[in-house]
């Protein structure tokens, strides 16, 4: 192992952690959005509402990412013109925004079924003494659904963005070169796959180590009934008395 | 005691048969990348075929041996061959001195040039020295002179390449100021951006750009300015071995050979290149 050569190769990859932190933080942030968009069709109990969103989760789970990503840039790229015409050829021509369509489209799929599952775990008494208070609509939703919805959520959530993290790499195959794409290149330098590969590994552990430790920073922070009680001191002045 | 005497020089016979069976079908496990038409590709019927599927099968038959042909990304192919995932890289890989510190080459089976390819209504399919072959080791002031000649059309375009090949160093080390690159994992997915408009030219092998013009989706593209080799375009196409399999080296060397001499190369080039890519020795 040498070691000189994995820290030359740590600072070349470390180039690409703005990529891969950027493609990921894009790409969740709008996937939260979608997927909240698409949990609130799938409990409205409309149909109408209610089937294209299963059908989507459908169809976005079930297909591999890298399909996703190779049609949305190589497939959609085929039809250049009418692109053109619609106005949207400026956002496709560029893999970035391609890579962030892709990885968005797929973390929405996941992401919806995490929250619907939160929003389903809120127990019903707690709806119903809101409702004896008198909360209804949105009020309800804001002050006690959401707030529990998103405690019971957050920790299969933030493995979703774990996941979206490690999936970044895959943009490497539409020419973006992040922590992954770098690493290809490096090792088609210097044919060193595995000194490469350990020092790309160890990135991605330690971007994931910082994500899980704010995660469950928010875990402690929404969840005050399940923490200790501040230990109180015996008062010992009394013993003097 | 005879008895175990017999049984035992019985063993030791067939073992030393079965050795000498195995000397002769001895098997050749050789990588090619499926995605580099005309060298190598994969077929409709999903089985590779190329001008190096059909040497290599002429080049087994001259060193009595059997073959094994195997895909494998372009990207991974030289530590794969280190791993000893197989024995030889046949995939249109010149040789160059960066490669030749890893691994070792046979002599040349073929040779060509490198250049652009354009489509035909982008300023670039106006690039200089159309037709005209440069080498950058036997004639360099000539062919540095055209790349200078090259680079107002080029500068601030984005240019294709695959990565890791003597097309992606030639950029780096002679454009890489004055043009974008952005590097593929296969040809294959550049043509697809030429036509798309996400790359304004690509730069590959003369051989395989023509393969590509002749695709009907691809009948605007043009292959644009002179042809170049040598320098960091390597000495020719070879077969990749292992530093230490010096054995296999000679084989090869020795089959190669033969197949030059007896025009097998020639026949071959021209059937899948239309030209004679014969290395001139």
């Amino acid at each position: 192992m040498d070691f000189a050569f994995m820290r030359d190769a740590f600072l070349t990859l470390m180039a690409g952690v703005p990529l891969t932190l950027n493609l990921a933080l894009t790409s969740i942030v709008f996937g939260a959005i979608f997927a909240m968009l698409l949990a609130v069709m799938r409990m409205s109990g409309l149909k109408i509402l209610d089937w294209p969103a299963q059908a989507y989760v459908f169809v976005f789970r079930g297909t591999p990412l890298l399909v996703q990503i190779f049609l949305i840039y190589y497939g959609l790229g085929q039809f250049r013109p009418t692109l053109q015409e619609w106005g949207l050829w400026t956002f496709f021509r560029e893999p970035f925004w391609c890579a962030v369509l892709a990885l968005t489209l797929n973390t929405a799929a996941y992401g919806s079924e995490i929250i619907r599952g939160g929003l389903q775990s809120v127990p019903h008494n707690q709806v119903e003494a809101a409702r004896a208070c008198g909360m209804s609509g949105f009020l309800l939703f804001r002050r006690v659904i959401f707030p529990i919805a998103v405690r019971q959520a957050l920790p299969a959530y933030g493995s979703e963005i774990i996941l979206m993290v490690k999936a970044t790499s895959l943009a490497s195959i539409i020419t973006m070169m992040e922590v992954t794409g770098l690493a290809a290149k490096l090792i088609s330098q210097t044919f060193r796959a595995v000194e490469v590969f350990i020092v790309a590994g160890l990135i991605y552990l330690v971007l994931n180590f910082i994500i899980t430790r704010i995660i469950m920073a928010i875990e402690w922070w929404l969840s005050p009934h399940l923490r200790r009680p501040p230990a109180v001191e015996p008062r010992l002045e009394a013993a003097h008395v | 005691m005879k008895l175990l005497k017999a049984l035992g020089l019985g063993l030791l016979a067939s073992s030393l048969a079965m050795g000498g069976a195995a000397a002769q079908e001895r098997t050749v496990k050789i990588a090619t990348e499926g995605a580099y038409a005309p060298w190598n590709f994969t077929g409709a019927g999903g089985k590779l075929e190329g001008f190096e599927i059909d040497l290599a099968n002429d080049l087994c038959g001259r060193m009595k041996v059997k073959c094994e042909i195997v895909a494998q990304d372009w990207d991974g192919i030289i530590p794969a061959l280190q791993a000893k995932k197989y024995d030889a890289i046949m995939a249109g890989m010149n040789i160059t001195d960066k490669r030749l510190e890893t691994i070792s080459f046979s002599r040349p089976y073929a040779s060509g040039l490198h250049g652009w390819g354009a489509m035909k209504d982008s300023p670039l399919a106006k690039l200089a020295g159309e037709g005209r072959r440069f080498s950058l080791d036997k004639d360099a002031d000539a062919a540095k002179a055209m790349i200078e000649q090259w680079k107002p059309l080029l500068k601030g375009k984005t240019i294709g390449v695959q990565t890791a090949t003597v097309n992606s160093q030639f950029l780096e080390k002679y454009l890489k100021d004055t043009i974008t690159i952005r590097e593929y994992k296969t040809t294959e997915q550049h043509d697809l951006d030429l036509s798309a408009g996400r790359v304004d030219a690509i730069f590959a092998a003369h051989s395989s750009l023509k393969a590509t013009t002749e695709k009907p989706e691809f009948k605007d593209m043009v292959i644009a300015g002179g042809g170049v080799s040598g320098d960091v375009l390597g000495r020719g196409v070879a077969v990749g071995l292992r530093k230490d399999d010096a054995e296999l080296k000679a084989m090869f060397d020795k089959a190669v050979q033969a197949a030059i001499a007896d025009g097998t190369v020639q026949k071959l080039t021209q059937q899948w290149f239309k030209v004679d890519m014969t290395p001139q020795s």
